[in-house]
């Protein structure tokens, strides 16, 4: 009776056992480890391949999460430099309002981006707003250039607007930034662009989450007195006494060059915030997406390892009960 | 779990520091340019339009009938607020053409400053900072914003740095050779003279 048990059990596995020969001298020429073939013709993926895509997303979950404390620690001290500059272009808000409506002819689009990739969408956000700025500004006897800080934004502009590109600047990082680098670059984008208004394009940076493209305008001596000749939110200028210089135009020119310089200042210490920040995530949801990928491998693992102890175990017990019966 | 409890420890120094986000600029006044984002829209409907700085600003308080009896004060550097809307009675400001008085109900004036001493007057005390040079706005509504490039407090000056610094710049002028040189050495030839007189006047 237990030769009979036996030979159904023979029974039971032959229908497997039979496609074996024939796929077997086809599969056999390949790489025979790579290929098992378990019960009906299913194929599984061998153990070794599972083994090394584990360890590989093991070591890139470790970089994401190494990144994201590295830029968490940058963040940490370049926020509280960004949170004291605040208050450094509020004056001249308050003073001369805030136009970016303003029709002029020559416009000049600074667009800050950052050096290193890997910081989420920040980047093409800001490419996307100077290109929208271009197209609201483009007219008859109108013109528009940009100036580029930051090797991203440069990447992606000079595909496309090539010929209105004025000046491009990367490696702003590389020494902690500071006003007086930042004034030496202002001074360098008024020396060399020719401008009416300057629109400077950057993140400004909200909290770790949230990060709210900003456009500030800044006008020129001369519009800003065509302004506020015509009224307006700037009318109330001419009220202003100007003391002291030659003459108004002086005091105004000056005026123009330091508010540029402040307002670029704090939109470099805000657009580098933004871009920690959105490192910060960008690696956050690598190291999880990571993560959710190595437990999927490991259940393949898994899966594959008891396959093939399973398919071992058949081919002894079918051995046997063939030797048997 | 432990990846929870990783994040939260990252996140929770950063949390503590702005705990309140942007206290200093909270969304005051929506009516930022409704022209330009009526502009916008047409021009790029897929797009929201960006932000500018008239809708992170708190707005000032109109011109008053009768003179407030303190003027309010932001006292601004690149790198910090010395002082942010703080009431005093008077300010002192070096401006180009001498020392200037602030007092409330100042005419509105937009004046460039040289390179002196602020002095700021609440009550009976008074503090007294080296400013380098910068701008200050008086606004009709005792308004006053002093925005400098870089202000120390007058006890943290060292006088022999200051003899030297002037003795060093006056050489530079005398072996000048370029207008570029002449000009940096004369700036700081009056920076220095100006520290001079604020630690001895």
């Amino acid at each position: 009776m237990a030769m009979a048990a036996l030979t159904r059990e023979g029974r039971r596995f032959a229908p497997m056992i039979s496609p074996r020969p024939i796929t077997a001298l086809r599969s056999s020429p390949l790489a025979p480890s790579l290929e098992d073939e378990g019960p009906i013709g299913v194929r599984y993926i061998s153990t070794q391949v599972v083994r090394n895509r584990m360890k590989s997303v093991k070591n890139i979950q470790k970089i994401t999460k190494a990144m994201k404390m590295v830029a968490a620690s940058k963040l940490r001290a370049i926020q509280t430099k960004a949170e004291n500059s605040r208050g450094l272009w509020q004056p001249f808000t308050a003073l001369l309002g805030d136009l970016p409506s303003a029709d002029v002819k020559k416009n000049v689009v600074v667009t800050i981006s950052s050096d290193k990739g890997l910081c989420g969408g920040i980047n093409s956000t800001s490419v996307k707003i100077s290109k929208g700025l271009h197209k609201l500004n483009s007219g008859p006897e109108k013109e528009t250039k940009y100036v580029i800080l930051g090797e991203k934004a440069k990447a992606q502009l000079v595909r496309d607007s090539k010929k209105d590109i004025e000046l491009i600047i990367t490696e702003l990082q590389k020494n902690p930034l500071n006003y007086t680098q930042v004034s030496v670059l202002a001074d360098e984008i008024l020396k060399n662009v020719e401008y009416d208004a300057l629109r400077i394009v950057f993140n400004k940076f909200h909290s770790v989450v949230s990060f709210v493209p900003t456009v500030s305008t800044v006008l020129s001596p001369e519009i800003v007195e065509r302004e506020a000749e015509s009224g307006g939110k700037l009318g109330d200028l001419d009220s202003y006494e100007v003391e002291g210089g030659e003459t108004k135009g002086e005091i105004l020119q000056n005026l123009a060059e330091f508010q540029f310089s402040c307002v670029m200042f704090n939109a470099v210490l805000e657009n580098a915030c933004s871009e920690q920040g959105a490192r910060m995530s960008a690696m956050d949801s690598s190291s999880r997406n990571a993560g959710d990928m190595l437990d999927r491998l490991t259940l393949t693992y898994n899966r594959t390892r008891q396959a093939s102890i399973t398919t071992e175990l058949i081919e002894i017990i079918s051995g046997a009960s063939a030797l048997e019966g | 779990m432990l990846r929870r409890a990783s994040m939260l420890l990252a996140r929770r120094p950063i949390l503590a520091a702005s705990a309140r986000p942007f206290s200093t600029d909270l969304p005051a006044a929506p009516s930022a340019d409704a022209t330009f984002t009526e502009a916008w829209t047409k021009v790029i409907p897929n797009m929201d339009p960006p932000k500018t700085p008239l809708s992170f600003m708190q707005p000032r308080p109109p011109t008053p009938s009768s003179i407030p009896s303190k003027l309010t004060v932001n006292f601004v550097l690149p790198y910090a607020s010395e002082l942010a809307t703080k009431e005093v009675d008077m300010v002192i400001v070096p401006a180009t053409t001498g020392q200037m008085g602030v007092l409330p109900g100042h005419v509105a004036t937009i004046a460039e400053l040289k390179p002196g001493v602020l002095s700021v007057h609440e009550g009976s005390e008074v503090t007294k900072y080296f400013v380098s040079s910068g701008f200050v706005f008086i606004h009709a509504n005792s308004f006053a914003d002093i925005i400098a490039v870089e202000a120390v407090p007058l006890d943290r000056l060292d006088v022999n740095l200051v003899q030297k610094g002037l003795a060093e710049f006056t050489s530079k002028l005398s072996s000048a050779t370029t207008d570029m040189e002449k000009a940096e050495a004369q700036i700081g030839i009056d920076v220095h003279s100006a520290l001079n007189s604020a630690l001895t006047g």
